[in-house]
Protein backbone atom coordinates (compact mmCIF):
# COMPACT_ATOMS: atom_id res chain seq x y z
CA UNK A 1 0.00 0.00 0.00
CA UNK A 2 2.71 2.47 1.47
CA UNK A 3 4.82 1.60 -2.24
CA UNK A 4 1.40 2.24 -4.22
CA UNK A 5 0.37 5.53 -2.50
CA UNK A 6 4.14 6.87 -3.04
CA UNK A 7 4.51 6.15 -6.41
CA UNK A 8 2.31 8.70 -8.10
CA UNK A 9 3.97 11.33 -5.53
CA UNK A 10 7.55 10.45 -6.93
CA UNK A 11 6.40 10.30 -10.23
CA UNK A 12 4.75 13.92 -9.57
CA UNK A 13 7.94 15.23 -7.89
CA UNK A 14 10.34 13.95 -11.33
CA UNK A 15 8.11 16.10 -13.25
CA UNK A 16 7.99 18.96 -11.16
CA UNK A 17 11.90 18.67 -11.27
CA UNK A 18 11.97 18.38 -14.89
CA UNK A 19 10.26 20.74 -15.79
CA UNK A 20 12.04 23.56 -13.96
CA UNK A 21 15.02 22.36 -15.34
CA UNK A 22 13.45 23.02 -18.54
CA UNK A 23 12.42 26.21 -17.71
CA UNK A 24 15.46 27.15 -16.48
CA UNK A 25 16.94 26.17 -19.07
CA UNK A 26 14.04 28.35 -21.00
CA UNK A 27 15.12 31.24 -19.29
CA UNK A 28 18.80 31.10 -19.31
CA UNK A 29 18.07 30.92 -23.43
CA UNK A 30 15.78 33.58 -23.20
CA UNK A 31 19.15 35.84 -21.47
CA UNK A 32 21.53 34.84 -23.72
CA UNK A 33 23.38 33.01 -20.81
CA UNK A 34 24.71 30.31 -23.03
CA UNK A 35 26.81 33.26 -24.57
CA UNK A 36 28.53 33.68 -21.03
CA UNK A 37 29.19 29.83 -20.83
CA UNK A 38 30.39 30.04 -24.69
CA UNK A 39 32.67 32.93 -24.00
CA UNK A 40 34.71 31.20 -20.81
CA UNK A 41 34.66 28.05 -22.13
CA UNK A 42 36.38 29.04 -25.85
CA UNK A 43 39.33 30.69 -24.07
CA UNK A 44 41.74 28.79 -22.02
CA UNK A 45 41.55 29.11 -18.27
CA UNK A 46 44.21 30.11 -16.80
CA UNK A 47 42.68 29.30 -13.07
CA UNK A 48 41.97 25.79 -14.69
CA UNK A 49 44.98 24.51 -15.95
CA UNK A 50 46.98 26.07 -12.71
CA UNK A 51 48.29 29.37 -13.91
CA UNK A 52 45.80 31.86 -12.60
CA UNK B 1 42.26 -1.76 7.04
CA UNK B 2 44.33 -2.84 3.86
CA UNK B 3 43.30 -6.11 1.94
CA UNK B 4 43.29 -7.08 -1.57
CA UNK B 5 40.18 -5.95 -3.31
CA UNK B 6 37.59 -8.57 -2.71
CA UNK B 7 36.46 -8.32 -6.44
CA UNK B 8 40.15 -9.89 -7.33
CA UNK B 9 39.33 -13.45 -5.08
CA UNK B 10 35.33 -13.39 -6.43
CA UNK B 11 35.35 -16.60 -8.87
CA UNK B 12 32.43 -15.07 -10.32
CA UNK B 13 34.76 -12.28 -11.77
CA UNK B 14 37.30 -14.50 -13.21
CA UNK B 15 38.76 -15.62 -16.95
CA UNK B 16 35.75 -13.78 -18.82
CA UNK B 17 35.82 -10.61 -17.48
CA UNK B 18 39.43 -10.71 -17.68
CA UNK B 19 38.97 -11.26 -21.75
CA UNK B 20 36.25 -8.77 -22.34
CA UNK B 21 35.50 -5.00 -21.83
CA UNK B 22 32.44 -4.59 -19.45
CA UNK B 23 29.61 -2.87 -20.86
CA UNK B 24 30.49 0.36 -18.30
CA UNK B 25 34.39 0.82 -19.29
CA UNK B 26 32.95 0.91 -22.76
CA UNK B 27 30.27 3.37 -21.92
CA UNK B 28 33.09 5.33 -20.13
CA UNK B 29 35.75 5.38 -23.15
CA UNK B 30 32.93 6.26 -25.68
CA UNK B 31 31.74 9.08 -23.51
CA UNK B 32 35.64 9.97 -22.60
CA UNK B 33 36.30 10.13 -26.07
CA UNK B 34 33.02 12.16 -27.04
CA UNK B 35 33.46 14.45 -25.12
CA UNK B 36 37.45 15.15 -26.09
CA UNK B 37 37.06 14.80 -29.20
CA UNK B 38 38.98 17.86 -30.64
CA UNK B 39 42.22 15.34 -31.63
CA UNK B 40 43.93 18.64 -33.17
CA UNK B 41 43.85 20.72 -29.90
CA UNK B 42 46.10 18.11 -28.57
CA UNK B 43 48.57 18.49 -31.25
CA UNK B 44 48.73 22.26 -31.68
CA UNK B 45 48.37 23.28 -27.95
CA UNK B 46 45.04 25.18 -28.65
CA UNK B 47 41.65 24.13 -27.26
CA UNK B 48 38.19 24.19 -29.21
CA UNK B 49 36.01 27.26 -30.48
CA UNK B 50 33.24 25.98 -31.90
CA UNK B 51 29.58 26.91 -30.86
CA UNK B 52 29.37 23.46 -29.09
CA UNK B 53 30.89 25.07 -26.21
CA UNK B 54 28.00 26.91 -25.03
CA UNK B 55 26.78 23.34 -24.41
CA UNK B 56 27.27 21.85 -20.80
CA UNK B 57 28.65 18.16 -20.43
CA UNK B 58 27.06 16.56 -17.78
CA UNK B 59 30.66 15.00 -16.69
CA UNK B 60 33.74 17.07 -14.71
CA UNK B 61 35.60 17.20 -17.78
CA UNK B 62 37.25 20.59 -18.06
CA UNK B 63 36.33 23.10 -21.00
CA UNK B 64 40.66 24.35 -21.20
CA UNK B 65 41.26 20.49 -22.28
CA UNK B 66 42.30 20.61 -25.64
CA UNK B 67 40.16 18.20 -26.60
CA UNK B 68 36.81 19.09 -25.05
CA UNK B 69 34.03 19.93 -27.52
CA UNK B 70 31.66 21.10 -24.60
CA UNK B 71 32.12 23.22 -21.37
CA UNK B 72 32.23 21.76 -18.15
CA UNK B 73 29.18 22.62 -15.67
CA UNK B 74 31.01 23.09 -12.38
CA UNK B 75 33.30 25.65 -14.42
CA UNK B 76 30.48 26.97 -15.94
CA UNK B 77 28.28 27.43 -12.78
CA UNK B 78 31.13 29.23 -11.23
CA UNK B 79 31.80 31.47 -14.30
CA UNK B 80 28.57 33.11 -14.59
CA UNK B 81 27.83 33.02 -11.07
CA UNK B 82 31.48 34.72 -10.04
CA UNK B 83 30.93 36.85 -13.41
CA UNK B 84 30.46 40.59 -13.95
CA UNK B 85 26.51 40.32 -13.30
CA UNK B 86 26.53 37.82 -10.87
CA UNK B 87 23.11 36.89 -11.70
CA UNK B 88 21.63 33.37 -10.74
CA UNK B 89 22.99 30.46 -13.46
CA UNK B 90 19.12 29.58 -15.00
CA UNK B 91 20.91 28.27 -18.10
CA UNK B 92 23.72 26.28 -16.12
CA UNK B 93 21.87 25.20 -13.46
CA UNK B 94 18.97 24.09 -15.26
CA UNK B 95 21.25 21.60 -17.66
CA UNK B 96 22.43 20.24 -14.48
CA UNK B 97 19.16 19.88 -12.75
CA UNK B 98 17.83 18.39 -16.37
CA UNK B 99 21.24 15.69 -16.23
CA UNK B 100 20.62 14.84 -12.68
CA UNK B 101 16.77 14.67 -12.79
CA UNK B 102 17.27 11.86 -15.55
CA UNK B 103 20.33 10.11 -14.99
CA UNK B 104 21.29 10.54 -11.59
CA UNK B 105 24.90 9.66 -10.75
CA UNK B 106 24.56 7.10 -13.30
CA UNK B 107 26.69 10.19 -14.62
CA UNK B 108 29.52 9.17 -12.46
CA UNK B 109 29.54 5.25 -13.05
CA UNK B 110 29.47 5.37 -16.65
CA UNK B 111 29.98 8.49 -18.44
CA UNK B 112 32.59 10.34 -16.32
CA UNK B 113 35.75 10.47 -17.96
CA UNK B 114 37.81 11.41 -14.29
CA UNK B 115 35.87 8.64 -12.98
CA UNK B 116 37.13 6.40 -15.87
CA UNK B 117 40.94 7.22 -14.47
CA UNK B 118 40.24 6.62 -10.93
CA UNK B 119 38.53 3.12 -11.79
CA UNK B 120 41.91 2.42 -14.31
CA UNK B 121 44.19 2.94 -11.34
CA UNK B 122 42.26 1.25 -8.82
CA UNK B 123 43.12 -2.05 -11.10
CA UNK B 124 46.71 -1.82 -10.41
CA UNK B 125 47.15 -4.95 -8.08
CA UNK B 126 48.47 -3.58 -4.59
CA UNK B 127 46.95 -4.24 -1.22
CA UNK B 128 43.58 -2.17 -0.85
CA UNK B 129 42.60 0.11 1.79
CA UNK B 130 39.19 -0.14 3.28
CA UNK B 131 38.23 3.01 4.67
CA UNK B 132 36.38 2.36 8.17
CA UNK B 133 33.16 3.48 8.10
CA UNK B 134 33.96 6.03 10.90
CA UNK B 135 35.83 7.87 8.86
CA UNK B 136 34.66 7.18 5.53
CA UNK B 137 30.82 8.98 5.84
CA UNK B 138 31.71 11.94 7.55
CA UNK B 139 34.71 12.39 4.58
CA UNK B 140 31.68 11.97 2.12
CA UNK B 141 29.95 15.24 3.29
CA UNK B 142 33.21 17.21 2.39
CA UNK B 143 31.92 16.99 -1.24
CA UNK B 144 29.16 18.79 -0.51
CA UNK B 145 30.86 21.60 1.31
CA UNK B 146 32.94 21.75 -1.81
CA UNK B 147 29.68 22.62 -3.53
CA UNK B 148 27.95 25.24 -1.15
CA UNK B 149 31.49 26.77 -0.43
CA UNK B 150 34.57 26.70 -3.52
CA UNK B 151 31.77 26.31 -6.32
CA UNK B 152 28.92 28.53 -5.21
CA UNK B 153 29.36 31.04 -1.81
CA UNK B 154 33.07 32.12 -2.56
CA UNK B 155 32.03 32.94 -6.39
CA UNK B 156 28.69 34.60 -5.24
CA UNK B 157 30.21 36.82 -2.27
CA UNK B 158 34.29 36.58 -2.36
CA UNK B 159 34.25 39.41 -5.18
CA UNK B 160 37.45 40.89 -6.02
CA UNK B 161 38.12 44.86 -7.85
CA UNK B 162 37.54 43.37 -10.86
CA UNK B 163 34.56 42.33 -9.74
CA UNK B 164 35.08 38.77 -11.04
CA UNK B 165 35.26 36.09 -8.93
CA UNK B 166 37.71 33.19 -9.62
CA UNK B 167 36.82 29.82 -9.73
CA UNK B 168 37.53 28.56 -6.75
CA UNK B 169 36.97 24.77 -7.43
CA UNK B 170 38.85 25.17 -10.46
CA UNK B 171 41.44 27.12 -9.59
CA UNK B 172 42.76 24.95 -6.47
CA UNK B 173 41.24 21.71 -6.10
CA UNK B 174 39.88 20.20 -9.60
CA UNK B 175 42.38 17.53 -10.58
CA UNK B 176 40.30 16.79 -13.88
CA UNK B 177 41.67 20.63 -15.12
CA UNK B 178 44.96 19.68 -14.65
CA UNK B 179 45.24 16.42 -15.86
CA UNK B 180 43.20 16.94 -18.90
CA UNK B 181 43.92 21.02 -19.83
CA UNK B 182 46.95 21.60 -17.58
CA UNK B 183 49.37 18.54 -18.42
CA UNK B 184 48.14 18.44 -21.85
CA UNK B 185 48.79 22.09 -22.90
CA UNK B 186 51.74 22.97 -20.85
CA UNK B 187 53.53 19.79 -22.88
CA UNK B 188 52.35 21.32 -26.26
CA UNK B 189 52.53 25.21 -25.77
CA UNK B 190 55.87 26.31 -24.72
CA UNK B 191 54.36 30.17 -23.78
CA UNK B 192 51.80 28.71 -21.39
CA UNK B 193 55.40 26.51 -20.10
CA UNK B 194 56.97 30.00 -18.99
CA UNK B 195 54.01 31.21 -17.17
CA UNK B 196 53.79 27.97 -14.63
CA UNK B 197 54.59 28.86 -11.49
CA UNK B 198 53.31 28.01 -7.60
CA UNK B 199 49.95 27.58 -8.08
CA UNK B 200 50.33 24.64 -11.32
CA UNK B 201 52.96 22.81 -8.63
CA UNK B 202 50.04 23.34 -6.26
CA UNK B 203 47.47 21.56 -8.62
CA UNK B 204 50.26 19.16 -9.75
CA UNK B 205 50.55 17.91 -5.74
CA UNK B 206 46.57 17.51 -5.43
CA UNK B 207 46.37 15.80 -8.57
CA UNK B 208 48.90 13.23 -7.78
CA UNK B 209 47.64 12.86 -4.09
CA UNK B 210 44.25 11.97 -5.65
CA UNK B 211 46.09 9.63 -8.27
CA UNK B 212 47.75 7.88 -5.98
CA UNK B 213 45.10 7.61 -3.53
CA UNK B 214 42.93 5.79 -6.72
CA UNK B 215 45.20 3.02 -6.88
CA UNK B 216 44.35 2.39 -3.52
CA UNK B 217 41.28 3.28 -2.11
CA UNK B 218 38.04 3.09 -5.35
CA UNK B 219 37.02 6.57 -6.50
CA UNK B 220 38.32 8.52 -3.55
CA UNK B 221 37.77 11.92 -5.63
CA UNK B 222 33.91 10.85 -6.11
CA UNK B 223 33.70 9.41 -2.68
CA UNK B 224 34.92 12.99 -0.46
CA UNK B 225 35.70 15.89 -3.24
CA UNK B 226 33.74 15.46 -6.30
CA UNK B 227 30.85 18.66 -6.58
CA UNK B 228 29.79 17.65 -9.34
CA UNK B 229 28.78 13.86 -7.98
CA UNK B 230 27.49 16.00 -4.84
CA UNK B 231 25.23 17.83 -7.18
CA UNK B 232 23.87 14.59 -8.65
CA UNK B 233 23.48 13.20 -5.63
CA UNK B 234 20.84 15.67 -4.57
CA UNK B 235 18.55 14.55 -7.06
CA UNK B 236 19.58 10.90 -7.15
CA UNK B 237 16.11 9.70 -5.30
CA UNK B 238 14.16 11.36 -7.45
CA UNK B 239 15.80 10.47 -11.03
CA UNK B 240 13.99 8.56 -13.88
CA UNK B 241 16.86 6.03 -13.74
CA UNK B 242 16.88 3.67 -10.90
CA UNK B 243 17.84 1.02 -8.96
CA UNK B 244 15.62 -1.72 -8.00
CA UNK B 245 16.09 -4.50 -5.28
CA UNK B 246 13.74 -7.95 -5.22
CA UNK B 247 13.64 -9.13 -1.66
CA UNK B 248 11.58 -11.67 -2.55
CA UNK B 249 14.85 -12.80 -5.00
CA UNK B 250 17.62 -11.61 -1.97
CA UNK B 251 19.16 -14.79 -0.52
CA UNK B 252 21.68 -11.97 1.13
CA UNK B 253 24.76 -13.44 0.14
CA UNK B 254 26.71 -9.65 0.33
CA UNK B 255 28.13 -9.99 -3.30
CA UNK B 256 26.83 -6.88 -4.19
CA UNK B 257 28.03 -4.66 -1.42
CA UNK B 258 31.50 -7.05 -1.86
CA UNK B 259 32.05 -5.81 -5.36
CA UNK B 260 30.34 -2.21 -4.72
CA UNK B 261 33.54 0.58 -5.59
CA UNK B 262 31.47 3.23 -3.38
CA UNK B 263 30.75 0.47 -0.35
CA UNK B 264 27.52 1.30 -0.63
CA UNK B 265 25.01 -0.84 1.88
CA UNK B 266 23.42 -2.83 -1.21
CA UNK B 267 21.06 -4.78 0.42
CA UNK B 268 19.72 -1.60 2.48
CA UNK B 269 19.19 0.62 0.12
CA UNK B 270 19.84 0.53 -3.35
CA UNK B 271 19.23 3.76 -4.51
CA UNK B 272 21.51 5.52 -2.02
CA UNK B 273 22.65 8.90 -2.77
CA UNK B 274 26.86 7.18 -2.77
CA UNK B 275 25.79 4.42 -5.39
CA UNK B 276 27.19 5.60 -8.94
CA UNK B 277 24.98 3.03 -10.74
CA UNK B 278 28.08 1.25 -12.09
CA UNK B 279 25.72 -1.99 -12.50
CA UNK B 280 28.89 -4.18 -10.63
CA UNK B 281 26.26 -5.41 -8.30
CA UNK B 282 23.35 -6.39 -10.60
CA UNK B 283 26.29 -8.13 -12.47
CA UNK B 284 27.58 -9.93 -9.97
CA UNK B 285 24.07 -11.11 -8.23
CA UNK B 286 23.53 -14.80 -8.77
CA UNK B 287 19.60 -14.23 -8.14
CA UNK B 288 19.26 -11.42 -10.22
CA UNK B 289 17.49 -9.42 -7.94
CA UNK B 290 19.12 -6.12 -8.81
CA UNK B 291 17.32 -4.27 -11.47
CA UNK B 292 17.79 -1.06 -13.01
CA UNK B 293 16.46 1.12 -15.59
CA UNK B 294 14.36 3.92 -16.53
CA UNK B 295 10.99 4.01 -14.54
CA UNK B 296 8.90 0.43 -14.38
CA UNK B 297 11.29 -0.89 -17.56
CA UNK B 298 13.61 -2.15 -15.28
CA UNK B 299 16.14 -4.76 -16.38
Amino acid sequence: MKTAKAKPKRTAVQMGILFTAIFFIGIGIAKQEYLEVMQKAVRICLECIGIG
Amino acid sequence: MFGMHRNRINPKSGDKSKKRISFQRCCQLVSAVLVNGYVVGFQKGTIFTGKSKAICVPVLNCYSCPGALGACPIGSLQAVIGGRKHHFPFYVLGMLILFGIVLGRLVCGLLCPFGLVQDLLYQIPTPKVQVPKKIDKPLRYIKYLVLLFLVILLPAFAITKTGITPPYFCEYLCPAGTLGGGIPLMLTNPQLRTLAGALFQWKMLVLLVILVASVLISRPFCRYLCPLGAFYALFHRFSFYQMHLESEKCIGCKQCEQICPMAVEVTKDCNNPECIRCGKCRKVCPTQAIASGFGDNQE
